[in-house]
């Protein structure tokens, strides 16, 4: 498989009142051809800024890539300029957000939304791209598309508007298309909807997917692969199945420990993971999640560990891997892991 | 990198220290309240810094000036009429011989009461009647709003005139005509953060807690819209000193021998031609008051709006 | 059907209703009235009981007035029909002393960790509010109880002097608990507490709640739209849907046999972090989205999405009835003539 997109030893920041918040600190990850890449990580782990880097939409100042190269289809796309960013965003790369009302504009119907898109980047003339648009929203499932597509987004509910953002985004077939945290503002029963959704044209389109979330549940149901973030750095990265089965990562075993299961019938114990997230403005000089760690060592508090490869495709960046580390108890989390000592 | 690093490794560094149960809950930036966190914002804001040094160092010489040169507003002299800056008549004296230094700050003193008592009435009135209105809602707040419309209806030149009419213009009353329609803005500010506010969770928290009206109202309302109303204050201000002088200027401000700002301008402007120095002073400080009292207001508003806040 | 068979076992076990009822609902309506003629029926006849001691979960979608219920038990809002009794009392007729009292044994957790805390005010402020209100607590003896809270829900007495936006969202979560405890409840009504936290900060204040209740017997009303933090807190839970409760049972029952068709798709799309599961899994995927609560659908409101939609359902609403013992539900399909 090809690496469609490769984003190399990225380093983002952020001016503020208080200080520069590094806020991506060193992010390396890869997305092939046709796959679903996971990035998961609590709110201020960096993943949100990361995609934005990758679509180029964080505001400089007071935004700055401090450091880094993302490769996309045979460019760097930290190098490119805007203009050229304009036709590759929209046309290669397409973003979906949480919250559809902000990326939706309001004062324009919901059809001319897609239409405008067509027209500009496929050159469509305005009759066919209004037959086109009205066929896209009847491809992401909004049902009697004729007359949706003259309303306005606030005419539609949540999970329409979802639906309405993922016919824009798919409008001009983007290679990578970057979810951020698409179901969290939406019901159980309309995340439920949009996923299959998103399963669905993923099939037919082939686009390549990143999925930003905090949800492991929803990247069991369609990621390919897991990026786990945590204080701006990468922990873990692995195929689904590594990351779930055999997860390397303390802060991973963590998440899975700390999160109720809908499927397991005997009582089971939460195991929270304590303190909260250290600040990016001074963040710790070894690694970000010692502090909270059930195995930290004193080495942890001193260096950064370097990432370990466990196979070619699983990487974890903690010294428990390292030769001289004592093992440790390595509760999963799951089925109940008990807790260490 | 990592090669040194990996000299320095020794087993004992690979030793479970276990983690650090209060990690996070520490306090790693010192303490900020709001009011601080403000003032230094505000700090940085030139203009404002600005704003606040003339208006005080205007006030400085209201009250401090007639001190200065030891005539008085109101003598005249008939022998010094209409006499440029001379000695220590620092601005020249008026077409009656009486000394302009004198008039001039007199006056800024006047006009300067006069706004800051006008901007205390709008103070007043405009919040109770905001909170209560925005606060209680229903039967109260629409009797309320259809008071205000009404008042914001009717020109208020009009009822000023009217009210002048009745009271011998002074002090206290041209600051409580300014004020009768004055609070109109501060009540619609106060009403509309109430409001948004009342619905907060924390107003909520306290209505569970059994807090009563007068609780919710002094310990969670009207502490949250204090911002608001210190900007609204400061804009209030100028204002009030502007209309004063415009009252002046017609012939309905402050009697003789006393002065203001405007019936110094309004009486320097007839004799604009000949001694333009008449005019000139007072009206540098109305100008000053005014353009600083703006700065000010900016750089309150620049400060104090939750918007601005990370 | 394994679950109409199970509905239709007429077991005589008597219902082990001997625990103490400490707050009990019927037919509670909440209509809030928008102007021109509009009204949202937000909850229109919801009965349940809640025994000392327990968790209650209330789970449903937005908009299907979980929240309302909860601003209406504890008086935030007015009931516009139904009855309320805690402990013996009706709380809509509580004056004087009594609404004092109730003031302090009810007492509520809000969803926004961001606006549940007065900005103004310091920690210890907020905390002691309770005490002010009801004159528990002066001076010395006031801070005091405060930083006791404090320690109580993890936090110190260098945290009391300092505001809201200097803590993160669980460490405010924290501090909206304790000026929950300050008044000695001994029931709370937990809106939404998490949905608004990070994961691993999620449990935290999870497990601080079941540690709270052990200590204290509190007894909890639980609403969140997360259905396996609701299971995992919660001995019963009742399932809402556009106003009305169309399931109520306890934990385990309901998650193991859920009996309403709404429970059961609501129960397949909670996603499962377990990649095998998730694909052995079948998943019931609802069409469309939750009608208006102003406009209603005649007869069961779920009837427009539902996938054993029959004719009856058009016509009249379904009875709320114990199909199997403690176990109630809305729903036609469980009707006697449909033996």
């Amino acid at each position: 498989m090809s690496k469609l997109l490769d984003v190399r030893d990225l380093h983002v920041s952020f001016t503020t009142y208080n200080g520069e918040v590094k806020a991506v600190r060193g992010v390396n990850f890869y997305v092939n051809k046709g796959e679903t890449v996971a990035i998961v990580g609590e709110s201020g782990c960096g993943k949100s800024v990361t995609s934005q880097t990758i679509m180029r939409l964080i505001p400089q100042p007071p935004g700055i890539i401090r450091h880094g190269e993302i490769h996309f289809a045979d460019r760097d796309l930290v190098k490119v300029s805007d203009k050229q960013m304009e036709k590759i965003r929209g046309s290669e790369l397409a973003m979906i957000f949480q919250d559809p009302m902000t990326s939706l504009n309001p004062t324009m119907t919901v059809g001319r939304q897609i239409t405008e898109s067509l027209i500009k980047h496929q050159k469509l003339g305005s009759s066919k791209a209004r037959q086109k648009a009205i066929e896209l929203l009847r491809m992401v499932g909004i049902p009697s598309p004729e007359s949706r597509a003259k309303q306005y987004p606030h005419q539609f509910s949540g999970g329409m508007r979802q639906r309405a953002m993922i016919a824009i985004a798919l409008s001009c077939r983007p290679k990578l298309l970057i979810a951020d945290e698409p179901t969290t503002a939406l019901d159980v029963t309309i995340q439920a909807q949009i996923i299959d959704l998103m399963k669905r044209l993923q099939e037919k389109f082939g686009t390549s997917i990143i999925l930003i979330t905090h949800d492991l549940g929803v990247v069991a149901d369609i990621a390919d692969r897991v990026v786990v973030m945590y204080a701006g750095i990468v922990v873990e990265t692995g195929t689904l199945h590594e990351v779930f089965f055999n997860p390397h990562h303390p802060y991973t075993w963590g998440l899975m420990a700390s999160m109720p299961r809908l499927d397991l019938h005997h009582e089971q114990e939460l195991l929270p993971i304590s303190g909260s997230p250290p600040d990016l403005i001074s963040p710790p000089k070894g690694c970000p999640f010692a502090a909270r760690c059930r195995h930290a060592m004193k080495v942890c508090t001193e260096y950064m560990p370097e990432m370990t490869d466990l196979s070619s495709t699983h990487q974890v960046a903690c010294w428990l891997e390292h030769p001289m580390a004592p093992k440790a108890n390595k509760h999963t989390g799951r089925n109940g892991g008990e807790a260490d000592e | 990198m990592s090669e040194k690093n990996m000299k320095s490794l020794t087993p004992e560094m690979f030793e479970f220290v276990g983690m650090n149960e209060s990690a996070g809950e520490e306090m790693a930036r010192e303490r900020v309240g709001f009011w601080k966190d403000a003032v230094r914002r505000f700090r940085t804001n030139w203009g404002a810094m600005i704003g606040l040094f003339i208006i005080l160092i205007i006030g400085f010489f209201a009250f401090a000036g007639p001190l200065m040169n030891g005539y008085d507003y109101e003598s005249q002299n008939i022998a010094i009429q209409n006499m440029e800056p001379f000695e220590d008549h620092y601005f020249g004296t008026d077409s009656f011989g009486r000394d302009l230094w004198q008039r001039t700050w007199n006056g800024a003193q006047v006009s300067l009461q006069i706004a800051f008592l006008a901007a205390l009435f709008d103070l007043l009135i405009g919040v109770t009647v905001g909170s209560v209105s925005g606060y209680f809602g229903g039967r109260v707040d629409m009797v309320l709003q259809r008071i205000v419309e009404i008042l914001y209806s009717i020109p208020n030149l009009i009822i000023i005139i009217l009210m002048l009419l009745i009271f011998e213009p002074g002090i206290i009353p041209i600051a409580l005509a300014l004020s009768i329609t004055g609070w109109v803005p501060m009540a619609r500010v106060v009403r509309a953060q109430i409001l948004k506010l009342k619905s907060q969770e924390y107003v909520l928290a306290a209505r569970t807690l059994g807090a009563g009206h007068r609780h919710i109202l002094t310990r969670h309302l009207i502490p949250n819209v204090m911002g608001p109303i210190i900007i609204a204050v400061t804009f209030a201000i100028p204002s009030a000193i502007f209309f004063e002088a415009f009252l002046s200027f017609i012939g309905l401000g402050i009697r003789p021998p006393l002065a203001s700002l405007g019936s110094l301008v309004f009486d320097g402007s007839k004799f604009l031609q000949i001694y333009p120095y008449q005019l000139f002073y007072p009206a540098t400080v109305l100008c000053l008051i005014m353009l600083a009292f703006n700065l000010l207001g900016d750089g309150l508003r620049d400060a104090l709006d939750p918007r601005m806040r990370k | 059907m394994s679950k109409q068979e199970r509905a239709n076992q007429v077991t005589k076990a008597p219902a082990k209703n001997n625990r103490e009822v400490i707050l009990s609902v019927k037919g509670l309506k909440k209509h809030f009235h928008l102007g021109s003629g509009q009204v949202v029926k937000a909850v229109d006849g919801v009965s349940f009981d809640v025994y000392r001691g327990e968790t209650f979960g209330l789970v449903g979608e937005s908009g299907c007035g979980k929240s309302t219920i909860g601003r209406t038990l504890i008086r935030l809002y007015n009931a516009t029909e139904g009855s309320v009794t805690f402990k013996g009392d009706d709380i809509y007729q509580l004056k004087g002393k009594k609404l004092k009292e109730f003031n302090q044994k009810m007492q509520m957790i809000f969803q926004d960790p961001y606006a549940s805390l007065n900005p103004r005010m310091t920690v210890l402020n907020i905390v002691a509010e309770g005490l002010d209100i009801h004159g528990l607590a002066r001076g010395e003896e006031r801070r005091k109880r405060v930083i006791d809270l404090l320690k109580v829900v993890g936090l110190n007495a260098e945290h009391a002097n300092r505001f809201p936006h200097e803590f993160s969202g669980g460490q405010r979560q924290r501090i909206g608990i304790a000026r929950a405890l300050a008044v000695k409840p001994e029931f709370i009504i937990a809106d939404e507490p998490i949905s608004a936290l990070d994961v691993s900060i999620q449990a935290q204040v999870v497990n601080l709640l079941r540690k709270l209740q052990k200590e204290h017997g509190l007894t909890y009303l639980f609403i969140a739209h997360d259905l396996s933090m609701v299971k995992y807190i919660s001995d019963r839970v009742g399932v809402m849907y556009l106003g009305n409760m169309v399931e109520l049972a306890n934990s385990e029952e309901l998650y193991g046999h859920p009996l309403h068709p709404y429970t059961e798709a609501l129960l397949s799309a909670v996603p499962i972090p377990d990649p095998d599961a998730s694909k052995k899994r079948e998943r019931i995927i609802l069409e469309g989205d939750v009608p208006s609560p102003i406009n209603p659908p005649s007869g069961c409101r779920f009837r427009t999405r539902c996938p054993k939609v029959m004719e009856l359902c058009a016509i009249a609403a379904p009875e709320w009835k114990e199909v199997v013992p403690n176990h109630w539900v809305a729903c036609h399909l469980y009707d006697k003539e449909q033996k």
